[in-house]
Protein backbone atom coordinates (compact mmCIF):
# COMPACT_ATOMS: atom_id res chain seq x y z
CA UNK A 1 0.00 0.00 0.00
CA UNK A 2 1.38 3.40 -0.91
CA UNK A 3 0.92 6.12 1.62
CA UNK A 4 0.82 9.50 0.01
CA UNK A 5 2.77 12.02 2.05
CA UNK A 6 1.15 15.38 1.69
CA UNK A 7 3.30 17.46 3.98
CA UNK A 8 6.78 16.90 5.30
CA UNK A 9 8.75 19.59 6.96
CA UNK A 10 11.60 20.06 9.41
CA UNK A 11 11.79 23.39 11.15
CA UNK A 12 14.65 24.54 13.34
CA UNK A 13 13.67 27.36 15.63
CA UNK A 14 15.13 29.20 18.57
CA UNK A 15 13.51 27.97 21.77
CA UNK A 16 10.94 30.73 22.05
CA UNK A 17 7.57 29.25 22.92
CA UNK A 18 5.53 31.87 21.06
CA UNK A 19 7.47 31.18 17.86
CA UNK A 20 7.17 27.45 18.28
CA UNK A 21 3.41 27.81 18.73
CA UNK A 22 3.20 29.45 15.31
CA UNK A 23 4.77 26.34 13.84
CA UNK A 24 2.26 24.20 15.75
CA UNK A 25 -0.60 26.30 14.37
CA UNK A 26 0.66 25.74 10.84
CA UNK A 27 0.79 21.99 11.38
CA UNK A 28 -2.76 22.04 12.73
CA UNK A 29 -3.92 23.99 9.66
CA UNK A 30 -2.47 21.31 7.41
CA UNK A 31 -4.19 18.61 9.48
CA UNK A 32 -7.48 20.50 9.19
CA UNK A 33 -7.10 20.75 5.40
CA UNK A 34 -6.52 16.99 5.25
CA UNK A 35 -9.79 16.40 7.05
CA UNK A 36 -8.58 15.38 10.50
CA UNK A 37 -11.51 15.65 12.93
CA UNK A 38 -11.76 18.35 15.57
CA UNK A 39 -11.07 15.71 18.21
CA UNK A 40 -7.91 14.60 16.39
CA UNK A 41 -6.80 18.21 15.99
CA UNK A 42 -7.38 18.78 19.71
CA UNK A 43 -5.20 15.75 20.49
CA UNK A 44 -2.42 16.85 18.13
CA UNK A 45 -2.58 20.40 19.49
CA UNK A 46 -2.33 19.30 23.11
CA UNK A 47 0.48 16.80 22.54
CA UNK A 48 2.49 19.32 20.52
CA UNK A 49 1.94 22.03 23.10
CA UNK A 50 3.12 19.79 25.94
CA UNK A 51 6.11 18.51 23.94
CA UNK A 52 7.21 22.00 22.94
CA UNK A 53 6.88 23.39 26.46
CA UNK A 54 8.85 20.42 27.82
CA UNK A 55 11.55 20.98 25.20
CA UNK A 56 11.93 24.65 26.09
CA UNK A 57 11.49 24.50 29.86
CA UNK A 58 13.05 21.18 30.79
CA UNK A 59 15.17 20.28 27.80
CA UNK A 60 16.74 23.63 26.96
CA UNK A 61 16.32 24.98 30.52
CA UNK A 62 14.63 28.11 29.18
CA UNK A 63 17.73 29.08 27.18
CA UNK A 64 16.14 30.79 24.17
CA UNK A 65 19.42 30.60 22.27
CA UNK A 66 19.12 26.84 22.15
CA UNK A 67 17.18 25.35 19.28
CA UNK A 68 14.04 23.28 19.20
CA UNK A 69 13.49 21.21 16.08
CA UNK A 70 9.96 20.31 15.05
CA UNK A 71 9.64 17.79 12.26
CA UNK A 72 6.42 16.36 10.94
CA UNK A 73 5.15 14.04 8.27
CA UNK A 74 1.46 14.35 7.51
CA UNK A 75 -0.68 12.09 5.37
CA UNK A 76 -4.42 11.43 5.23
CA UNK A 77 -3.80 8.33 7.35
CA UNK A 78 -1.58 9.66 10.12
CA UNK A 79 0.65 12.40 11.40
CA UNK A 80 4.11 11.76 12.79
CA UNK A 81 5.78 14.43 14.85
CA UNK A 82 9.30 14.78 16.22
CA UNK A 83 10.20 17.44 18.78
CA UNK A 84 13.89 17.66 19.65
CA UNK A 85 15.71 19.97 22.04
CA UNK A 86 19.39 20.61 22.66
CA UNK A 87 19.36 19.49 26.26
CA UNK A 88 21.02 16.54 27.88
CA UNK A 89 17.83 14.51 27.87
CA UNK A 90 16.00 12.68 30.60
CA UNK A 91 15.00 9.17 31.58
CA UNK A 92 11.34 8.41 31.17
CA UNK A 93 11.49 6.10 34.19
CA UNK A 94 12.49 9.06 36.34
CA UNK A 95 9.24 10.85 35.61
CA UNK A 96 6.87 10.28 38.51
CA UNK A 97 3.28 9.30 37.80
CA UNK A 98 1.36 12.55 38.41
CA UNK A 99 -1.78 10.59 39.28
CA UNK A 100 -0.40 8.70 42.24
CA UNK A 101 -0.16 9.64 45.88
CA UNK A 102 0.96 13.13 46.71
CA UNK A 103 1.98 13.79 43.09
CA UNK A 104 -1.63 14.51 42.26
CA UNK A 105 -1.37 17.70 44.34
CA UNK A 106 1.77 18.90 42.58
CA UNK A 107 1.47 21.83 40.18
CA UNK A 108 3.52 20.21 37.39
CA UNK A 109 4.56 16.91 35.89
CA UNK A 110 1.56 16.07 33.69
CA UNK A 111 2.98 16.82 30.24
CA UNK A 112 4.32 13.36 29.41
CA UNK A 113 1.14 11.70 30.66
CA UNK A 114 -1.00 13.88 28.42
CA UNK A 115 1.24 13.28 25.40
CA UNK A 116 0.98 9.51 25.90
CA UNK A 117 -2.78 9.70 26.45
CA UNK A 118 -3.56 11.66 23.30
CA UNK A 119 -1.15 10.09 20.81
CA UNK A 120 -1.41 6.57 19.38
CA UNK A 121 2.29 6.01 19.96
CA UNK A 122 5.06 7.91 21.74
CA UNK A 123 8.76 7.11 21.77
CA UNK A 124 11.70 8.95 23.25
CA UNK A 125 15.18 8.56 21.82
CA UNK A 126 17.93 7.00 23.92
CA UNK A 127 19.23 10.36 25.14
CA UNK A 128 15.76 11.56 26.02
CA UNK A 129 15.96 14.86 24.18
CA UNK A 130 13.70 13.89 21.30
CA UNK A 131 10.13 12.63 21.26
CA UNK A 132 8.48 10.89 18.30
CA UNK A 133 4.67 10.97 18.40
CA UNK A 134 2.16 9.41 16.03
CA UNK A 135 -1.55 10.14 15.73
CA UNK A 136 -3.71 8.12 13.39
CA UNK A 137 -6.51 9.89 11.60
CA UNK A 138 -9.56 8.52 13.36
CA UNK A 139 -11.69 9.09 10.26
CA UNK A 140 -9.55 8.66 7.16
CA UNK A 141 -11.25 9.28 3.83
CA UNK B 1 -3.34 52.79 24.38
CA UNK B 2 -3.62 49.03 23.95
CA UNK B 3 -6.92 47.76 25.27
CA UNK B 4 -6.43 45.04 27.83
CA UNK B 5 -8.70 42.07 27.44
CA UNK B 6 -10.23 41.00 30.75
CA UNK B 7 -9.23 37.47 31.68
CA UNK B 8 -12.17 36.86 33.95
CA UNK B 9 -15.57 38.20 34.71
CA UNK B 10 -16.70 38.13 38.32
CA UNK B 11 -20.02 38.19 40.03
CA UNK B 12 -20.94 37.65 43.63
CA UNK B 13 -23.66 35.19 44.48
CA UNK B 14 -25.21 34.76 47.91
CA UNK B 15 -22.56 32.47 49.27
CA UNK B 16 -19.76 32.53 46.72
CA UNK B 17 -17.75 34.41 44.16
CA UNK B 18 -18.25 33.16 40.61
CA UNK B 19 -15.35 33.67 38.23
CA UNK B 20 -15.93 33.03 34.53
CA UNK B 21 -12.79 32.50 32.47
CA UNK B 22 -13.13 34.59 29.32
CA UNK B 23 -10.33 33.16 27.14
CA UNK B 24 -11.09 30.29 24.77
CA UNK B 25 -7.54 29.03 24.79
CA UNK B 26 -5.48 28.94 27.95
CA UNK B 27 -1.92 28.17 27.16
CA UNK B 28 0.27 31.26 26.73
CA UNK B 29 2.50 31.92 29.72
CA UNK B 30 1.24 35.49 29.74
CA UNK B 31 -2.36 34.32 29.75
CA UNK B 32 -1.78 32.04 32.68
CA UNK B 33 0.18 34.66 34.58
CA UNK B 34 -2.54 37.24 33.93
CA UNK B 35 -5.18 34.77 35.07
CA UNK B 36 -3.25 34.08 38.24
CA UNK B 37 -2.93 37.80 38.89
CA UNK B 38 -6.67 38.20 38.38
CA UNK B 39 -7.79 35.33 40.60
CA UNK B 40 -5.22 35.20 43.41
CA UNK B 41 -6.17 38.58 44.92
CA UNK B 42 -9.70 37.25 45.27
CA UNK B 43 -8.57 34.27 47.31
CA UNK B 44 -5.62 35.68 49.23
CA UNK B 45 -5.98 36.55 52.91
CA UNK B 46 -9.62 35.71 53.39
CA UNK B 47 -11.94 32.77 53.49
CA UNK B 48 -13.74 32.54 50.16
CA UNK B 49 -16.02 30.16 48.34
CA UNK B 50 -15.08 30.26 44.67
CA UNK B 51 -16.80 28.84 41.63
CA UNK B 52 -14.77 28.85 38.40
CA UNK B 53 -16.89 28.74 35.27
CA UNK B 54 -15.16 27.17 32.25
CA UNK B 55 -17.97 27.69 29.71
CA UNK B 56 -15.76 29.73 27.34
CA UNK B 57 -12.74 27.46 27.57
CA UNK B 58 -12.10 25.30 24.50
CA UNK B 59 -8.47 24.40 25.11
CA UNK B 60 -6.09 24.32 28.04
CA UNK B 61 -2.68 22.87 28.74
CA UNK B 62 -1.19 21.20 31.79
CA UNK B 63 0.21 24.55 32.91
CA UNK B 64 -3.35 25.68 33.61
CA UNK B 65 -3.94 22.58 35.72
CA UNK B 66 -0.97 23.64 37.80
CA UNK B 67 -2.51 27.05 38.33
CA UNK B 68 -5.81 25.49 39.39
CA UNK B 69 -3.99 23.40 41.97
CA UNK B 70 -2.22 26.49 43.33
CA UNK B 71 -5.57 28.28 43.58
CA UNK B 72 -7.08 25.26 45.29
CA UNK B 73 -4.29 25.16 47.87
CA UNK B 74 -4.66 28.86 48.63
CA UNK B 75 -8.42 28.57 49.09
CA UNK B 76 -7.99 25.52 51.29
CA UNK B 77 -5.41 27.32 53.46
CA UNK B 78 -7.99 30.03 54.06
CA UNK B 79 -10.67 27.42 54.86
CA UNK B 80 -12.70 28.24 51.76
CA UNK B 81 -14.19 25.95 49.13
CA UNK B 82 -13.60 25.67 45.40
CA UNK B 83 -15.94 24.34 42.73
CA UNK B 84 -15.71 24.15 38.95
CA UNK B 85 -18.55 24.20 36.46
CA UNK B 86 -19.44 24.16 32.75
CA UNK B 87 -16.43 22.13 31.64
CA UNK B 88 -16.92 20.73 28.14
CA UNK B 89 -16.27 17.07 27.41
CA UNK B 90 -12.86 17.56 25.76
CA UNK B 91 -11.55 19.58 28.69
CA UNK B 92 -13.14 17.20 31.17
CA UNK B 93 -11.22 14.34 29.54
CA UNK B 94 -8.00 16.13 30.51
CA UNK B 95 -9.20 16.24 34.11
CA UNK B 96 -10.11 12.54 33.97
CA UNK B 97 -6.81 11.45 32.43
CA UNK B 98 -4.87 13.31 35.11
CA UNK B 99 -7.35 12.15 37.81
CA UNK B 100 -7.93 15.73 38.81
CA UNK B 101 -11.65 15.05 38.51
CA UNK B 102 -11.15 13.15 41.78
CA UNK B 103 -9.78 16.11 43.70
CA UNK B 104 -11.77 18.93 42.15
CA UNK B 105 -15.54 19.11 42.49
CA UNK B 106 -17.01 19.67 39.03
CA UNK B 107 -20.62 20.56 38.25
CA UNK B 108 -22.66 20.90 35.07
CA UNK B 109 -23.57 24.51 35.71
CA UNK B 110 -23.02 27.38 38.10
CA UNK B 111 -26.40 26.90 39.78
CA UNK B 112 -25.54 23.37 40.87
CA UNK B 113 -22.07 24.46 41.96
CA UNK B 114 -23.55 27.23 44.09
CA UNK B 115 -26.16 24.92 45.55
CA UNK B 116 -23.43 22.56 46.68
CA UNK B 117 -21.98 25.39 48.76
CA UNK B 118 -25.13 25.82 50.85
Amino acid sequence: MTIKVFNREKIVSKGIISELRKICSRILCHANVLGYSKDDQFAIHLALEEAVVNAVRHGNKQDTEKDVVIEYELSPEKIELWVTDQGGGFKLDDVADPRSGENIYKAGGRGVLLIKSYMNSVEYNKTGNSVHMTKLNSKPA
Amino acid sequence: MEQLKPRISVYYAQNATVVTLTDEKLLEDDDIKALEESIMPLVDDSRINLVIDFSNVQFLSSAVLGLLIRISKKISENKGRLKFCCINSKIFDIFKITRLDEIFEIYDDAKKALQSLK
